[in-house]
C-alpha cells in the first residue's frame, strides 16, 4: 500500500506495517498497512465485524485487555515502536486517548472528570486545574451550557454533553492523537452534527481517527478514508486507503464500490 | 461553531470558481470581438488558445460539484445549488465556445478589407457580457428577480441581431461580392445571440436555486 499519508501534504503520526492481530489461533487482522496523517481526520469504514475497532484499538493498546491477544509487524507513533517492550502504557495511553461509542462519564462531578487525568499525572494546584477544566470545556464548546453545574453529577448531563465531557476528559492530558470509536452512534442527530463540527475543528491540532458505520459520516468529516472487509476466513484486512473524495467518488477496488454504494454491508 | 462549515466552505470555493470561470469567458468574448473589429489576429489567437482553459476549469468545477455530493449529501436547496453550477458551468463554456469561433472567424477574414464598421456587433458583445455578469452575480444572491429582469435584456440582443442581420442582407444583394465577408459577420452576430440565449438558461437555473421550478425565460 503506497504511503497514502502523503496524499495529504501531512507528515505520518501513526504507521503501521504488515500488522497482525491474533486471538489465540484465531486471526483478526491479517497484514495491516496505512500511515495516518498528522493534524487530520482518518476514517476506517466497513462491515460490522471486519476489525475497524480492533485496529483503532491497536493504536493505543487498548488490545492488551484481552487474555491471549498477539500483535506483530510495526505500528509506530512519531516513529517510535507502541509495542517496544519498554513503552509506558499510561505514557501512551495520554498520548493516544480514546472516546468510545457510549459516552461513559466517571461517576463523579463534570469537574472532577476533567481534573483526574491531569491529577493522576502529577498537576495538584487547584487553580492550574481549574484552568484546565475550563480550557478543554471550552475547547468542546461545552463551557457555556455546564460552567453553572461543575460540581453535579456529570451523568446528569444530556447524552450529547457527556460525549462532549468526554472528549474534554480527553483534551485535558493533550493528548496528540484522538481515537474514536463510533463516538456518535449512540446520539441523537443534533448532537451528531456538533462532534462532527467540533472533530473539523480539533484537527487543526489533534490526528484524528474514527471509527464509524455511517459511511455518510465519513464522507463528510474526514480527510482519508480506510475501507476494510472481513475475508472467508474472518480475518480483517485492509482493502483499500486514499483521500476521503477519492474513495465516495471514484473507488479503485470494485468492493469498495460495493459497499459504499450499499450492494453489501 | 457553523454548522456544516465544511459544506459551506466548499461551496464557496465553488461559487468563486464559477465567477473566475464566467469572467473568463466574459473577457474571451470582448477580446474577441475587439480583435475582430481591429483585425488584431495575434489577439485572436490568444483567444483561441484561451478557450483551452475555460473548458478545463469546466471540469475541475464539475469535479469538485461531484465531491462535494457525494461527501456532504447537499439536499434541499444545497442539492439546487449544485444542480444549477453543473449546468452554469456548462452554459459559460458554450460562451466560451462562441469567442473562440469569433476569433475563428477573425483569422479567417485576416486583411480582407470590412463590410461595414464594427458598431452593432461591439454591442451586442458588450451587452451580453453585461448579462453573464449580472446573471452570475443574481446566482450568488439567488435573486430571483434580478435574474428575470436581466433575461427580458435577452431581447435588446435579439434585436440588434435582427437588424445586423436585415443590414448584411440589403449589402449583399447589392454588392454580391461581399457575400462571404459579410455571412461570417452573421456568424459572429450569430454566436453572440446565443451567448445571450445561455445567460438566459443561466437566469433559469437562478430562479430553479431559489423556487425549486424551471420558469422558461
Amino acid at each position: 500500500m503506497d504511503d497514502l499519508g502523503h496524499a495529504l501534504h501531512q507528515r505520518t503520526k501513526i504507521e503501521t506495517k504488515g500488522v497482525d492481530l491474533f486471538y489465540g489461533e484465531f486471526q483478526a487482522l491479517r497484514n495491516v498497512s496505512l500511515d495516518i496523517p498528522e493534524c487530520a481526520i482518518t476514517s476506517i469504514i466497513g462491515p460490522s465485524g471486519c476489525g475497524k475497532s480492533t485496529l483503532l484499538r491497536i493504536f493505543n493498546r487498548m488490545n492488551d485487555m484481552i487474555p491471549s491477544v498477539r500483535v506483530e509487524g510495526t505500528v509506530l507513533l512519531s516513529g517510535t515502536s507502541v509495542y517496544d517492550k519498554n513503552t509506558d502504557i499510561v505514557t501512551l495511553r495520554k498520548r493516544v486517548g480514546m472516546v468510545f461509542q457510549r459516552p461513559n462519564p466517571f461517576p463523579m462531578s463534570v469537574y472532577d472528570n476533567i481534573a483526574i487525568g491531569p491529577k493522576h499525572h502529577g498537576i495538584t494546584h487547584s487553580a492550574d486545574l481549574s484552568g484546565i477544566v475550563e480550557k478543554c470545556l471550552r475547547e468542546v464548546a461545552l463551557w457555556d451550557e455546564v460552567k453553572d453545574v461543575l460540581k453535579q453529577p456529570a451523568l446528569g448531563l444530556s447524552a450529547g454533553q457527556q460525549q462532549l465531557l468526554c472528549i474534554a476528559r480527553a483534551l485535558a492530558v493533550e493528548p496528540e492523537v484522538i481515537l474514536m470509536d463510533e463516538s456518535c452512534s449512540a446520539l441523537d442527530p443534533e448532537s451528531t452534527l456538533k462532534i462532527e463540527e467540533l472533530m473539523g475543528v480539533l484537527a487543526e491540532k489533534y490526528t484524528i481517527v474514527i471509527v464509524t458505520h455511517n459511511m455518510e459520516q465519513a464522507g463528510r468529516v474526514s480527510d482519508m478514508t480506510a475501507f476494510m472487509m472481513m475475508e472467508p476466513d474472518k480475518a480483517g484486512v485492509l482493502v483499500e486507503y486514499a483521500p476521503t473524495a477519492e474513495i465516495f467518488s471514484n473507488p479503485k477496488d470494485k468492493r469498495t464500490e460495493d459497499y459504499i454504494s450499499g450492494r453489501f454491508g | 461553531m457553523e454548522t456544516r462549515s465544511i459544506y459551506h466552505k466548499k461551496l464557496r470555493e465553488i461559487q468563486d470558481e464559477v465567477l473566475v470561470m464566467g469572467a473568463m469567458a466574459g473577457e474571451a468574448i470582448l477580446g474577441a470581438v475587439e480583435a475582430l473589429k481591429s483585425r488584431d489576429l495575434d489577439m485572436a489567437q490568444q483567444i483561441i488558445a484561451g478557450d483551452q482553459k475555460v473548458n478545463d476549469l469546466r471540469f475541475e468545477i464539475e469535479e469538485k460539484c461531484i465531491q462535494l455530493i457525494v461527501t456532504q449529501q447537499p439536499i434541499a436547496n444545497e442539492l439546487r445549488i449544485i444542480i444549477a453550477v453543473l449546468n452554469i458551468i456548462t452554459e459559460i463554456e458554450r460562451i466560451g465556445d462562441y469567442a473562440e469561433g469569433i476569433a475563428q472567424i477573425t483569422k479567417m477574414i485576416g486583411d480582407e478589407p470590412p463590410v461595414k464598421p464594427l458598431v452593432d456587433i461591439p454591442k451586442m458583445a458588450d451587452k451580453a457580457v453585461e448579462m453573464l455578469r449580472r446573471s452570475l452575480d443574481a446566482f450568488i444572491n439567488q435573486d430571483a428577480e434580478a435574474a428575470r429582469q436581466i433575461s427580458t435584456d435577452d431581447d435588446i440582443v435579439d434585436d440588434l441581431y435582427d437588424k445586423i442581420y436585415l443590414e448584411l442582407l440589403a449589402l449583399m444583394m447589392k454588392n454580391p461580392d461581399i457575400v462571404s465577408r459579410a455571412t461570417r459577420l452573421i456568424w459572429v452576430a450569430h454566436d453572440l445571440e446565443r451567448s445571450a440565449d445561455r445567460v438566459t438558461n443561466i437566469c433559469e437555473r437562478v430562479i430553479f436555486v431559489t423556487t425549486g421550478k424551471m420558469e422558461e425565460m
